[in-house]
């Protein structure tokens, strides 16, 4: 972007004729943006004024910017805070949904796999950049190779063998796969580890420092904003899990939020489903992301790229 | 997300210059040892659920397994394979699948395209990246349910525009000839922001110069397209296809949580039966040979697409 700018202020008629006879292009440009922004968030307004909105209204209401009916029901009816003949008459299932258990649920499957998978694919990416041994490329190739393998393949023996641990439908099972490392993780560590400065590792190395405490005390803090991103990254992939969750905990106990939306849908009630407190749960779903988000969003933002090419 | 990591080349040359530069400068000695410790838990999480399951995955597609059942799986040879090859619901997946990806790639690469060269030219700011962004955020289950409320065929506010519009309402979800493409529709929406903000990336690393020296030499922008812009974007842009295509190939969320294969078989695409087929017919060897096959089918198109777009190959040197 800084070439960009520069080679602009070198080159000022040229760029202003082309902007001025471009001008009506522009517009069209900018109109069609604009109508791409809208199309991507609008929705997310339509599922809030959904969820605002009671259910004996909605059809009559259906093409009314505003809550039709306004009220808190759905989100009451989320949390288990309305008796079943109240959800009854709102329109609701009836049926027991507890929310904040999936919510916790989620909390710790998201939470625990991104810690240990951040964490220990950033102790094997260090190996791989740092340290010098036979077969380390080799080994390396390896791993990125799993990326090939498509997720459904592995699924299968993978719920084999947690069905044989009898894992099946508990915490454990649910996080096993993902604890030790993701291949992505390891190569988005390794990058970093390899364009970082060597200087101060050697410093420490002549100081007769071991690789453990360098990793510790110096890398690892060296590395705070990839592991950032990193942890970000993982952690919302997870959220948004769906399939594994669903194979290994789709109980009541284990269910996350993805798996409990699912079911939250399939006991809507024959003819009339309970859209506002559909929406009320996907926005309750999808709001841990929202906030990531909203703090972090210019990191995310930043991320997307092919790293190789930049 | 994991598309950032599919270019190793440029990557592991560099690893291997420092590997280079540095033997016997202070140590000769190997870090075998060390090393060993380091990748420890990774090399245990890769053997224990990459490895051993990709070879347990390819055994158990030639065995009869039925997972209700106490009995180990009985080898049968190649039965499993003979019997899909006579399967008109895996043939009807394969082509609803293959609908589903022409469709779904077509208009995603398309709308990205586009949006990523509108990006370049009239405004990089990050907060407009962003909103482009959140639906591939979401999880696709979430995605799948907004629009399920959306497209709903009595109240739903895109059949109400319909209406509007004069034209008769749409059974997005309920109608055999719609649910695919809805599906399509539904993801390219999710994919449709990140995919541009990949390309983006790609035409940020043009250089400017290029463009203006061009200029000066009185080509029109649309000669600039063509002659600049597609040439040297083709890397990056044969890489989003392979990933978006692989991607799109493995559609499985939203059809599990709208139509579940349904109407008949109008969206019972490729993942969903072998979901069904393994998990609700506890039939895992054939549900693990259907994963093969489709393991199989990946490589190829991601191997066909890499030696006809020659995406490893940069015009840019």
């Amino acid at each position: 972007m800084s070439a960009t700018t520069t080679v602009r202020r070198h080159l000022p008629p040229v760029r202003r004729v082309t902007r001025g006879r471009l001008n009506g292009r522009r517009v069209i440009a900018w109109a069609l943006l604009v109508l791409a922004i809208a199309v991507s968030v609008l929705p997310f307004y339509w599922v809030l004024r959904t969820a605002l909105s009671s259910n004996h209204a909605l059809a009559a209401n259906s093409a009314n910017l505003l809550p039709a009916d306004f009220g808190l029901g759905a989100f009451q009816r989320v949390f288990g805070l309305q008796t079943p003949a109240e959800a009854v008459a709102e329109g609701g299932s009836g049926a027991s949904i507890n929310f904040w258990r999936y919510l916790t649920n989620s909390l710790l499957f998201a939470g625990i796999t991104t810690v240990c998978a951040v964490f220990f694919s950033s102790m094997a990416a260090y190996a791989f950049a740092r340290l010098h041994w036979k077969g380390r490329n080799a080994v390396f190739s390896l791993f990125l190779g799993t990326m090939l393998v498509p997720p459904i393949f592995t699924a299968l023996p993978n719920f084999l063998l947690v069905k044989n641990l009898g894992l099946l439908n508990t915490m454990l099972g649910l996080v096993l796969p993902y604890l030790f490392m993701t291949p992505f993780a390891i190569f988005f560590m390794r990058q970093f580890f390899l364009n970082m400065s060597r200087e101060v590792e050697e410093a420490a190395m002549l100081d007769g420092a071991r690789h453990w405490r360098i990793f510790f005390q110096i890398v690892l803090p060296n590395a705070a904003a990839p592991i950032a991103t990193l942890a970000l990254l993982t952690f919302m992939g997870q959220w948004n899990e769906y399939f594994w969750p669903l194979l290994v905990g789709s109980d009541e106990s284990t269910r996350v939020l993805t798996v409990g939306l699912g079911v939250f849908k399939s006991q809507s009630p024959q003819g009339a489903p309970d859209w506002s407190g559909l929406m009320a749960a996907t926005l309750v779903s999808a709001l841990p992301v929202l906030i990531l988000f909203a703090a972090f969003g210019r990191r995310i933002v930043n991320s997307i790229g092919f790293n190789g090419t930049k | 997300m994991a598309a950032t990591s599919l270019d190793t080349r440029a990557p592991r040359q560099r690893g291997l210059r420092i590997g280079e530069a540095q033997p016997g400068r202070r140590r000769s000695r190997s870090d075998l040892g060390i090393a060993l410790v380091f990748v420890a838990p990774a090399l245990i999480g890769f053997v224990l659920f990459y490895l051993v399951p990709t070879v347990r995955g390819i055994y158990l597609s030639f065995t009869k397994y039925s997972t209700l059942s106490l009995a180990d799986p009985k080898w049968v040879g190649t039965a499993n394979y003979e019997a899909i090859a006579k399967d008109p619901l895996f043939w009807n997946a394969l082509g609803v699948t293959l609908e589903y990806v022409v469709i779904n790639i077509v208009l995603q690469t398309a709308l990205a395209l586009g949006l990523a060269l509108l990006m370049h030219r009239i405004a990089k700011s990050t907060i407009i990246r962003g909103a482009l962004l959140l639906p591939y955020l979401m999880a696709n289950v979430i995605a799948a349910l907004l629009w399920f409320w959306m497209l709903d065929y009595q109240i739903g506010i895109v059949n109400q525009i319909i209406e509007w519009l004069g034209l008769p309402r749409v059974a997005f979800f309920g109608s055999q000839e719609w649910a695919i493409p809805t599906q399509a529709l539904i993801n390219t929406w999710r994919h449709m922001g990140y995919t541009a903000l990949l390309i983006f990336a790609g035409l940020q690393a043009i250089p400017n110069h290029l463009y203006e020296a061009a200029h000066l030499d009185g080509a029109s922008s649309g000669q600039a397209f063509r002659r600049i812009t597609l040439p040297l974007l083709r890397p990056v842009l044969v890489l989003v296809l392979v990933v978006t295509v692989i991607g799109s190939f493995q559609v499985f969320d939203t059809v599990a949580v709208t139509t579940q294969g349904g109407p008949i078989n109008a969206s019972r695409v490729i993942q969903y039966y072998i979901f069904q087929r393994a998990f609700t017919q506890h039939d895992f060897g054939y549900g693990s040979a259907l994963a093969v096959i489709l393991f199989v089918i990946l490589a190829l198109v991601a191997f066909i697409q890499m030696k006809f777009l020659r995406g490893n190959e940069s015009d840019l040197d």
